[in-house]
């Protein structure tokens, strides 16, 4: 290992980059778009759905419960319906995503009890709709009766780390592992096999340079430009998102570093298995599907079935969003978080060393 | 050990791609401080040879000895000993020529402090000084041939590969390029040129023809003319196409070739003389005058190329 021809190789690389303007763009591009988009867009607390009113009743309280209903500002009563097959049609042409119907017998239940006085339709072809109708069916119909009686509930949840539940605060740090995945991965895997596609791998083993070297020299730049988007995602995620870090800045830095140069092992590795820079891009895609989707950063893993979980631990996108969450929303330190550090290492350790396995010094 | 004046020794070279044998049992004694050239058509193994003598190719069979070091056993030490120029051009086409040249510098283990002084040097010698901050990318075929020869002989190798190397360039960049390497081998450099073209072939010291993977002949250019076993007949005719219709099939005619209205011949010198080609076009009414010609390196080439496939057409 020589340390002028490692540097050479790295300055080389920090040349022709800073000729390539897309790839110099989507840098800082690709984390800035992406944390507009999913920390505005990205929001499970679902508010305003369309909804249409069937008010069988139509008594005052009828009336009342279905102002008090829009005024939860869950739905908004976009269409009146007049018959059951109105509802029906709404809901099937997608004008609207769920509908509250008020039997014709509603005083009467709510004064029995007996039964529910209010049905509420949900399309159930969005799941996100579905949990937003749960929101509904807790609705207090009991104050409708005796507008006095407060009725303490069953269960009170108490939730640390993000009170007012603000969907951001949970996307905006496992958004740097997603953004730090698609990157790191893609920007390493293409770089390392423009050189064979390009003709310049030839040339460059004919020289004392070994593998090692030449892999190094080319990843160096891309773990200060990972760095970079790490700094970019949380600075914006502070300033618009306003998403706080509780635990220590530089464990944040120390488990991006890890979860970087994973990354970047996965990379390598997919640059010895494809032959040209448009294949390499289509193994990189490959693997960021099952990692955004089985990392938790998405779905939550408690949910996943089993086989699901034990792919998603291979994964080095779910030890992050671990790490990230537990550092930056539970103000947690890396010794607590130590395991997933590991699994990072491990990672790394096997990719690297069956990618050094399979570059060869030769053509053939 | 090879002899001390031999640069490359190489035994029963031999590179099978699959089914396929590219390079078959080529044996080469290549001499120190000369211009070797490889003649040979496209497919022919020469890319396929030059890249195993370089170690950057394992051999299927056979043993190679360059610069003394057993190949592919030694190619790590090799490559700080010898330059290799590629078909493609390969250096960075969107760095600068002075990037490019310092940059090999850097990889090649020039020492820091000699860099400048030898950069100042190669882009005097090979007129690069207004091109250095140019990107290598712009530059014209010559130019960037310039450049890929200034990089490949930067750390003064005792040794240059070069693989068609003059194949985008246009002819009066071909005869400075050729009065470069003749250059380098007057101050010792041993050269291995791979060409297409004759007029480079002839310009060699010494010549291997590859056909199909097979080396055909090999020696100075001048003595392969010499030796040639077949003999050159030249008819000047007015109508050349229906003379080389007639004499196509004619027993010992090995090859004919219209240049301008004169009919080149080649045949075995025992089966055909002059007085037969003359005979034959008299009987199909063709008026010719026929003399003896000399035989060049194309007349070599051909010989040497077509031998088997004819052997092989007789035997079927």
């Amino acid at each position: 290992m020589s340390l002028r021809r490692l540097s050479s190789i790295v300055l080389k690389e920090l040349r022709q980059l800073r000729r390539d303007r897309l790839t110099f763009a989507m840098i800082i591009g690709i984390p800035t778009m992406q944390l507009l988009l999913f920390g505005f867009a990205i929001n499970l607390d679902v508010r305003h759905l369309d909804a249409a009113v069937l008010d069988q009743a139509g008594t005052a309280r009828s009336r009342e419960l279905v102002a008090q209903l829009g005024n939860a500002q869950v739905i908004h009563a976009a269409y009146r319906a007049r018959t059951p097959a109105d509802v029906a049609d709404l809901l099937r042409a997608g004008k609207v995503s769920a509908a509250v119907v008020v039997p014709p017998d509603f005083e009467a239940r709510l004064e029995r009890g007996d039964r529910a006085p209010l049905q509420i339709v949900v399309d159930g072809s969005d799941q996100v709709v579905q949990q937003a109708a749960r929101q509904l069916a807790a609705f207090p119909l009991q104050s409708l009766k005796n507008p006095d009686a407060r009725a303490a509930p069953g269960v009170e949840i108490v939730n640390f780390y993000n009170p007012e539940r603000r969907a951001p605060v949970n996307t905006v740090p496992g958004l740097i592992g997603v953004i730090l995945t698609m990157t790191m991965v893609l920007f390493t895997a293409m770089a390392l096999v423009r050189e064979r596609e390009r003709g310049n791998m030839e040339m460059l083993i004919a020289t004392p340079v070994s593998p090692w070297e030449l892999t190094l020299g080319k990843v160096l730049p891309f773990v200060a430009i990972g760095l970079v988007q790490v700094s970019v995602v949380l600075l914006l995620g502070r300033l618009i998102f306003a998403v706080p870090i509780r635990g220590h800045l530089v464990d944040v830095y120390a488990a991006a570093l890890v979860f970087i140069v994973a990354s970047l092992s996965l990379g390598v590795f997919l640059s010895t298995l494809a032959r040209s820079q448009f294949q390499s891009m289509q193994l990189a895609f490959f693997t960021f599907l099952p990692q955004i989707l089985l990392s938790g950063f998405m779905f939550p893993y408690a949910g996943m079935p089993r086989p699901a979980q034990w792919l998603a631990e291979i994964l080095p996108l779910t030890h992050f969003i671990r790490l990230i969450r537990g550092i930056a929303l539970r103000g947690a330190g890396l010794a607590e978080l130590w395991p997933e550090l590991a699994a990072l290492g491990v990672f790394t350790a096997v990719l690297l060393g069956v990618s050094v396995a399979r570059v060869h010094k030769r053509l053939d | 050990m090879a002899l001390p004046e031999l640069a490359i020794r190489a035994r029963g070279l031999t590179r099978r791609f699959g089914a396929v044998t590219a390079v078959d049992g080529v044996d080469l004694d290549v001499p120190r401080a000369q211009v070797y050239g490889f003649l040979g058509p496209n497919g022919s193994g020469k890319s396929t040879t030059i890249r195993m003598l370089c170690g950057l190719l394992t051999p299927s069979g056979g043993d190679i000895e360059v610069l003394g070091l057993r190949i592919p056993a030694q190619s790590e030490a090799l490559k700080r000993r010898i330059g290799y120029m590629t078909q493609k051009f390969s250096l960075y086409e969107d760095l600068t020529v002075g990037e490019n040249l310092e940059f090999l510098a850097a990889v090649h283990d020039v020492p820091r402090a000699a860099t400048r002084t030898r950069i100042a040097e190669l882009m005097d010698t090979y007129r690069l000084g207004e091109l250095r901050a140019q990107l290598a990318g712009t530059l014209s075929g010559g130019q960037k041939q310039r450049l890929a020869l200034a990089g490949a002989v930067l750390h003064r190798p005792e040794l240059l590969f070069l693989d068609e190397p003059t194949s985008a360039v246009d002819p009066q960049s071909r005869r400075e390029f050729w009065e470069s390497l003749f250059a380098l081998a007057d101050a010792g450099t041993t050269l291995l040129v791979s060409t297409h073209y004759m007029d480079e072939a002839e310009r060699c010291h010494r010549l291997a023809i590859l056909d199909r993977g097979r080396l055909v002949a090999d020696g100075a250019p001048r003595r392969l003319c010499a030796d040639l076993a077949y003999g050159v007949w030249l008819v000047q005719a007015e109508a050349a196409r229906a003379a080389q219709q007639t004499l196509a099939g004619l027993p010992g005619v090995v090859a004919l070739a219209q240049i301008g209205a004169e009919l080149r011949v080649l045949a075995q010198r025992d089966v055909v003389d002059g007085d037969a080609l003359g005979a034959r076009l008299a009987a199909a009414g063709v008026t010719a005058q026929i003399e003896r010609g000399t035989p060049n390196l194309e007349d070599v080439f051909v010989a040497a190329t077509q031998r088997p496939a004819r052997a092989a057409e007789a035997a079927a």
